[in-house]
């Protein structure tokens, strides 16, 4: 895939950054508000789709290393997994730092969300569906790749 | 802390730690990888067989994930149970602990049959959460939540099938898979959401407790039947097995076997704890012995013409399952009726579950000595292979068995789960148990065929180089036979330990739902 057209790219330049910061948003209000991890996980992954669309595979890869995405990954899946051992005298899952309704109305909350793990599950889960998504994507780009057999179609209005 | 209480959970825990770490392990090479496949299923195994020592001296045993007590099922003031709740009665713990087996047995044949391949980390991990999803839907005590890890164990099963990438064959195995599972989980998924509309709850225990049959618990009743039966590899709707079966990687179809399990557990729990009594018609469970019927005929009699070792194994399969649809429906069929119950039905319910055991084993078990076959000798196709017996003595042992017990014949296992089938459908009408009788010499008939032509007769010019398989390998065939053997050697001791318990709580709907809902019944 080749580079898109300097309007398209900068209009990537200007706006890439913003969909990590609302995909942040969704995921740390997400148990609060409607969305949550995985949606918010999504909406961070189209980052580095529109980088591909925009900028193509060459340098995209040149900027990116794949392994990273993989750590995100294996980062999100444990720390959602270790929230989910923290419950353990009680039980599995058990939200061990929900911090309850009067206390947050007498003192707040402090630093921890109000819902304890569940917030902290959501963000979790947003790292590991960003990283998996991306991986996903940046296969898919180089599944296209492999069926290249000559030109299969002719892009014009491209300046390269 | 007593871990006793905890075992429903780290059933799940274990090997859903196994596959998230599998990424990680991979770092450490291939030994580290290893290790992790073959501890995860070895430690998931110990757990199931815990739990079902547990269960079965304990009684009926729940978990509530998340609760601030495991056992608080109904939270003060709550009509009705919310949270994700396991239960767990001597039939899921029966069946957990056949199918840890299974994976166990996969686990260790993989090591070595994978070994040549990459891309073996993902494998790793989608193998452990395969198990998650299998394990899962046999503890689950939640309608939702069977749907979450029919979906789990589908995916990661997608994925395993079509583990081969480059072959087409396998993508169009797994593709046709992921359709017809799709239509199939969706069917599910709004057979509970239509139940959650009337009963405001998702817990099996807590709708089998208030249900009233209608138009929509009827609707509900077909689309779970025709989609588990489906999942199960049922007659009509069995077209994706075969595929599946021949082209995913032998220790995943050792596996897949299980997987099927599950959804026959989870159609027997449908209709035995959620609906039971209520059913009230006959129609459901004689379309299940229609089914039951269907399968083993269609199944053997397309078995016997195949040559691809394999998919004669998958067509196999599907008749299996048709016995055990046949025992369970015809339990179905006099769950309401006291005599007709103690006549023959509970002796039929005795045969199907019996019967779960002995399929799981020595189907897993054919399969793998079939993967053992390809692993040895690159081919596929039965007419290509030839006198292997002197070759690869232990495997050609182990086949004979894992063959001698699929045919029902006298002493092994299959046998008397076989027996247990034929002589309480025979009560029902005689031709129930032609067809059974039928479908079984036909099996012989197959497998002799196969035992004839690869293993005896003239060795080929081209297959003179054959060595036996590597020892993990073999362990992971001796774990399945020893299982069989064992039920071979000692049929009144598993007959009264390990299958009895388990028809006696497939039977017993209000213990189900007492232990959830308490006086709820």
């Amino acid at each position: 895939m080749r580079p898109l057209s300097v309007v398209v790219r900068t209009g990537c330049d200007l706006f890439a950054w913003f969909l990590i910061v609302f995909g942040a948003n969704v995921i740390i209000h997400g148990d609060v508000t409607p969305g949550g991890g995985f949606q918010g996980g999504a909406v961070a992954a189209t980052f580095i789709t529109l980088l591909l669309v925009a900028y193509g595979g060459k340098k995209v890869f040149s900027w990116v290393r794949p392994g990273i995405f993989n750590g995100m990954l294996i980062f999100g899946l444990m720390a959602f997994f270790l929230l989910g051992l923290m419950g353990f005298p009680n039980s599995f899952f058990y939200n061990f730092i929900a911090v309850p309704h009067e206390v947050v109305q007498a003192t707040g909350h402090g630093v921890i969300p109000p819902s304890g793990t569940i917030a902290l599950m959501d963000i979790a889960v947003g790292i590991e569906v960003a990283g998996a998504l991306s991986i996903i994507v940046l296969s898919m780009f180089r599944g296209i790749r492999l069926f290249r057999e000559g030109p299969m179609e002719e892009e014009s209005g491209h300046d390269r | 802390m007593n871990w006793n209480e905890h075992f429903p959970a780290l059933l799940l825990i274990i090997p859903l730690f196994g596959a998230f770490l599998a990424p990680v392990c991979s770092l450490g090479g291939k030994m580290a990888r290893n290790i992790l496949l073959v501890a995860a299923s070895f430690l998931t195994l110990v757990v199931a067989f815990l739990l079902w020592r547990s269960v079965l001296a304990n009684g009926i045993q729940y978990y509530v994930m998340g609760g601030e007590n495991f056992r608080l099922a109904l939270p003060s003031g709550m009509a009705l149970p919310v949270r994700i709740i396991l239960e767990v009665d001597a039939f899921s713990a029966f069946m957990a602990l056949c199918g840890s087996i299974a994976a166990f047995a996969g686990a260790l044949f993989s090591v070595n049959y994978m070994n040549r391949f990459s891309g073996q980390s993902r494998f790793t991990s989608l193998y452990l959460l395969l198990a998650t999803g299998m394990l899962g839907m046999m503890i689950t005590g939640d309608l939702f939540n069977f749907f979450i890890f029919i979906e789990i164990s589908s995916i990661a099963s997608f994925g395993l099938i079509a583990f081969w990438r480059d072959k087409p064959s396998a993508i169009e195995a797994s593709l046709k898979y992921t359709l017809v599972s799709q239509v199939g989980s969706m069917l599910i998924l709004i057979a509970a959401g239509s139940l959650y509309g009337k009963y405001n709850a998702l817990n099996m225990a807590a709708i089998g407790s208030s249900l009233t049959m209608g138009t929509m618990e009827k609707l509900a009743l077909v689309f779970l039947v025709g989609s588990l039966a489906m999942k199960c590899g049922a007659f009509p709707m069995h077209m994706w097995l075969p595929d599946a079966y021949a082209e995913a990687p032998t220790g995943v179809t050792c596996l897949l076997v299980a997987v099927s399990q599950a959804s026959l557990y989870g159609l027997m729990r449908v209709c035995f704890s959620i609906y039971g009594v209520a059913m009230g018609s006959t129609f459901v469970p004689w379309m299940i012995i229609i089914f039951g019927l269907a399968s083993m005929f269609f199944g053997v009699s397309m078995a016997v013409v195949q040559h691809d070792i394999k998919r004669l194994m998958g067509y196999h399969s599907v008749s299996q399952v048709g016995y055990m649809l046949l025992g369970l429906g015809v339990g179905l069929l006099v769950l309401g009726d006291a005599r007709g119950m103690a006549d023959f039905g509970f002796t039929a319910i005795k045969g199907g579950v019996f019967h779960v055991f002995n399929y799981t084993m020595y189907k897993a078990l054919l399969f793998l000595t079939a993967g053992a076959l390809y692993y040895a000798t690159g081919k596929k196709d039965l007419n290509e292979m030839g006198g292997l017996a002197r070759r690869m003595p232990y495997t050609t042992f182990m086949f004979v068995i894992a063959a001698a017990a699929i045919s029902g014949l006298p002493p092994f296992n299959g046998f008397v789960s076989k027996l247990l089938i034929y002589e309480s459908s025979f009560a029902v009408h005689p031709s129930l148990a032609v067809v059974a009788l039928l479908t079984s010499v036909l099996t012989l008939a197959s497998f002799v065929k196969v035992f004839q032509t690869a293993f005896l007769g003239p060795e080929k010019n081209n297959l003179l180089h054959v060595q036996e398989v590597p020892p993990a390998m073999l362990l992971g065939m001796v774990v399945l036979t020893a299982a069989i053997l064992g039920a071979t050697l000692f049929p009144s001791w598993t007959l009264s330990n390990l299958v009895e318990p388990a028809a006696r709580a497939l039977v017993d709907q209000s213990g189900y739902i007492g232990a959830i809902v308490g006086g709820g019944m």
